[in-house]
Parts: C-alpha cells; sequence; structure tokens
C-alpha cells in the first residue's frame, strides 16, 4: 500500500539533497568562475592558454562523466580515494564536479560581462587617479553584473535540473527516489517530481526579474 | 619656467609612427589647441600626457618635475603613474561618465577615494564628505547644472552629459585640463552649451589643452594653437596669427578646408 503523503514526504525529503548541491555549487564556483574568468583574460599567454584549454576541456564533456571521473578518477589511477566513504563521499564528489563545471560557465559569461564594459569606463577611473581595483568594484562591477544577469538567470536555472545528474554516483536525490516507486510499478511519483522544479524555477525566475529591475534605474 | 615641458615625444603602434618628435611648453593660465586632420596624431599626444599611451620616447615634465622620461623606467611605475597623472585632468570625446551614478556622485566619486588615502580621513569622514559634496555642486551650478545633480547619465543629453565630465575633472583640481574633441560626440545643437564652458574656464585663466575641430572656437578662446599632421607640429603660434596668417603650405592647405 503507497500513501500518497508518505510518498510525497519521501520526495521532498530527496529533493533537499538536490536543493543543498544547488546552493553549495553556486556558493563555491560563483567566486570561483570570477578567478577563471580572469585566468582566461591574463596577459600571461600561457596561463591564458592553460585556463581556456580547461574550460574547453569541462563544457566539451558531459557533466555526467565529469561526475564519474572526479568519483571513480583518483581510485582507478591508483590513489588514495580522496573521497569520504558512503554517502556523505559521493555528495561530497558531486559537489566538486558540479563546482568545476559551473565555475567554467560562469567564467565565459563573466568574462563576456567584462569585455563588454567600454574601455572608456577603465580609462576615466584611470585619469580621475583611481586604483585597479577601486575602477573594478566601484566603477565596472556594477556594469558587469546588469549586463550577465540575464545570462546567468539562465545557467542557474538549469543548475536546478542538473542536480539531478548527482544520482549518476548514486546519490539519492529526488529523480533517484521517484524511479524507485516506478520500478515497483508505480509511475506518478516520477511524473510529480516536475512541480517541485517547476516550483524551484519559478521563485528563481521572479528573484532574476525582480533584481533586473533593481538595476533598471541605469543604462550602459 | 614653463608649467608642462613635454621634449622628444615618439609613440610607435607596431609599425606606425604616430608620433615622431613631438615638444612642446605650456604656461599656467594659458590655452593651447591642437588642431590637426584625422590621424595627425593629436588625440595619442593627449593620451600620452595622461598615461593612457606610454611614449616610447621623451620626456614630461610638470612644474620642472620629471613624471615620465622614456630612458628611466624609476619614472614608470604603475604606482607613481597613478599619482601623476592628477597633475592632468582628461575630458574624454564620449563623456565616459559612470552610468551607474547620478551627476553629482560621479563628480564626488574620485575625490572621495582620494580621500580614504588622508591621514585624517577617519577622523574628519564626515567634514570631508560635506566638503566634497559642496565643492561638486558648485561645480555643477558653475556647468549650470544645479537642476541635474541627482539625475543619472542616461536622463542628460549629451551636451549636458559632457559638461558633468567637465565638472568631474575640475573637482580633483588638476593643473592641466585636457580635452579630446570635447564637441565631436555631440549634435550640433548642442556644442554651443559646451564651448561656452569651455570660453569660460579660459577666462578664468585654467591651464588648458584643447584638440578640437572647432576652428572659431580655437582662434577665438585659445592663446595658442599647435597645427599637428603625420605625427609632427607643423606649425605652431599665436592662435589669431596662426589661424590668420599661416607660414606653412599644409597649414594652409587644411584651413583652406575651413573656410569653405
Amino acid at each position: 500500500m503507497f500513501f500518497v503523503s508518505v510518498i510525497l514526504e519521501r520526495l521532498s525529503g530527496a529533493f533537499l539533497l538536490n536543493c543543498e548541491l544547488f546552493a553549495l555549487t553556486l556558493l563555491f564556483a560563483l567566486p570561483l568562475g570570477l578567478v577563471v574568468a580572469f585566468g582566461s583574460m591574463s596577459r600571461c599567454k600561457p596561463l591564458s592558454a592553460v585556463v581556456k584549454t580547461f574550460v574547453w576541456i569541462i563544457r566539451g564533456t558531459p557533466l555526467m562523466l565529469q561526475i564519474i571521473v572526479i568519483y571513480l578518477g583518483p581510485g582507478l589511477l591508483g590513489m588514495t580515494n580522496p573521497w569520504p566513504t558512503g554517502s556523505g563521499g559521493r555528495m561530497v564528489a558531486a559537489v566538486v564536479a558540479f563546482v568545476i563545471n559551473y565555475a567554467c560557465y560562469f567564467s565565459e559569461i563573466y568574462r563576456g560581462g567584462i569585455e563588454a564594459v567600454p574601455k572608456g569606463q577603465t580609462e576615466a577611473g584611470q585619469v580621475l587617479g583611481m586604483t585597479k581595483p577601486q575602477i573594478f568594484f566601484k566603477v565596472t562591477l556594477l556594469q558587469v553584473i546588469k549586463r550577465i544577469l540575464p545570462p546567468m538567470g539562465n545557467e542557474i536555472i538549469t543548475l536546478v535540473k542538473d542536480t539531478s545528474l548527482a544520482n549518476t554516483i548514486a546519490n539519492k536525490e529526488i529523480i533517484m527516489m521517484a524511479k524507485e516507486y516506478s520500478a515497483k510499478g508505480l509511475i506518478w511519483p516520477l511524473f510529480s517530481t516536475a512541480i517541485f522544479f517547476l516550483v524551484f524555477v519559478g521563485v528563481l525566475t521572479i528573484l532574476f526579474n525582480w533584481l533586473e529591475k533593481k538595476l533598471d534605474y541605469f543604462r550602459c | 619656467m614653463a608649467l608642462l615641458e613635454a621634449s622628444g615625444i615618439g609613440k610607435n603602434f607596431e609599425e606606425t609612427h604616430v608620433l615622431k618628435d613631438i615638444s612642446l611648453t605650456l604656461e599656467k593660465g594659458e590655452a593651447l589647441a591642437i588642431i590637426g586632420s584625422s590621424g595627425s596624431g593629436k588625440t595619442t599626444l593627449l593620451r600620452c600626457l595622461n598615461f593612457l599611451e606610454r611614449p616610447d620616447t621623451g620626456v614630461i615634465k610638470v612644474n620642472g618635475e620629471t613624471m615620465w622620461d622614456a630612458a628611466d623606467p624609476a619614472t614608470q611605475k604603475e604606482s607613481e603613474i597613478r599619482k601623476k597623472r592628477l597633475h592632468f585632468g582628461l575630458v574624454f570625446q564620449n563623456f565616459n561618465l559612470f552610468p551607474q551614478y547620478t551627476a553629482l556622485q560621479n563628480v564626488m566619486l574620485a575625490g572621495e577615494l582620494l580621500a580614504k588615502e588622508r591621514p585624517d580621513y577617519k577622523v574628519n569622514k564626515k567634514a570631508i564628505h560635506a566638503e566634497l559634496e559642496q565643492q561638486a555642486k558648485e561645480l555643477l551650478g558653475q556647468m549650470g547644472l544645479s537642476e541635474r545633480a541627482n539625475h543619472y547619465p542616461h536622463q542628460l543629453s549629451g551636451g549636458q552629459q559632457q559638461r558633468v565630465a567637465i565638472a568631474r575633472a575640475l573637482a580633483l583640481h588638476p593643473d592641466i585640463l585636457c580635452f579630446d574633441e570635447p564637441t565631436s560626440a555631440l549634435d550640433p545643437e548642442l556644442t554651443g552649451e559646451v564651448l561656452r564652458v569651455l570660453r569660460d574656464l579660459a577666462d578664468r585663466k585654467t591651464t588648458m589643452i584643447i584638440v578640437t575641430h572647432e576652428m572659431h572656437f580655437a582662434r577665438d578662446v585659445a592663446d595658442r594653437i599647435l597645427f599637428m599632421d603625420g605625427g609632427v607640429v607643423v606649425e605652431e603660434g599665436p592662435a589669431k596669427e596662426l589661424m590668420d596668417h599661416p607660414k606653412e603650405e599644409r597649414t594652409k592647405q587644411f584651413l583652406a578646408h575651413y573656410s569653405e
């Protein structure tokens, strides 16, 4: 006997894992992406070449494959397994894979945003005696944020749904949980997972619209 | 001693010699106009004076103090160049106002950041801020923009934006204020308001270098004119004399285009 309320509760519990992965990925990938962006824009040619190649590899291969490589790779190479045993370790490995993957995507969005700010803005800051950090934080940054909000919103919405890929290494997120029911002949829990994603993405959409409105007071 | 002495300034971009051995001097209170066709190197010269481009040869001195010596790397340190830039102000052709700040904030921003480097900043924070704001408001008033202080750049016309940019440059009290074709990006009916401000600054004996295509303005307002062509100074002299009686053939040709 399946109780609807019990099933929904278990699905919600599993969705928490999706939410956790989402939050941790953003927390680390947003700043790391900026570091990667500066690396790929660096005037030091070897550094920028290395970073660009890395971004190409990460963006050019499936996230699912990256998760497997990161989880199993070290052990297969004969190194001591860096991941803690059990479900905790699988989650940490998933977070690491997601952070690396999303940092690379974010870095390209940042790069586009930074390069779109006219050179004259930096020059105006320079002739006014500002330091490089001052120019970045006081002049450039907000213009970059305004420009990258739409593509960022897009990418972050993709992240919500990508969190399901964590089940590649048996992290029990919502889709995996729902599939256990369909294996037993009950199909509706799997379809109902859509509601969870839709609500989450709906909230994000409202948030991003609000942010875009907030920055509507200037044009660049 | 002249306020500004630049000698032997040369600048190459790849194989192109944009500036060849340019020398110029400027006295305190003097307004110098630089004229010449596009590609003659006048904008590059102005950018060299503001260290937005680094001259490959030559020396720049302000008040006898060496700002830049292409042969002496000790004068080329990034941290010192930032301070040396403050001797010069630059008003750009495209204004380059900061879009996320109001007119008043645009004028105040750099001053506030510089004030933070003062040793007494923490103690006198409020007084310093009030003083900067007072000064910024006066400057905007001088530009005829008191009513526009809280407008964002996109809410202002091109002429108004350029006047805010002039106030922003003046706020740091530069020794020499440089203008890079300040009216070239403006609709013809808006150039007048900017030229009036420049005329007013000249009347107040502001030391200025103005790169311009406005020949009548240069003749009436500048003390001296420098005509550049192909990266060299072809002719230089008192404004009216150079305009009315140019000596060099190349100058005559150039001015003839404008008298039609």
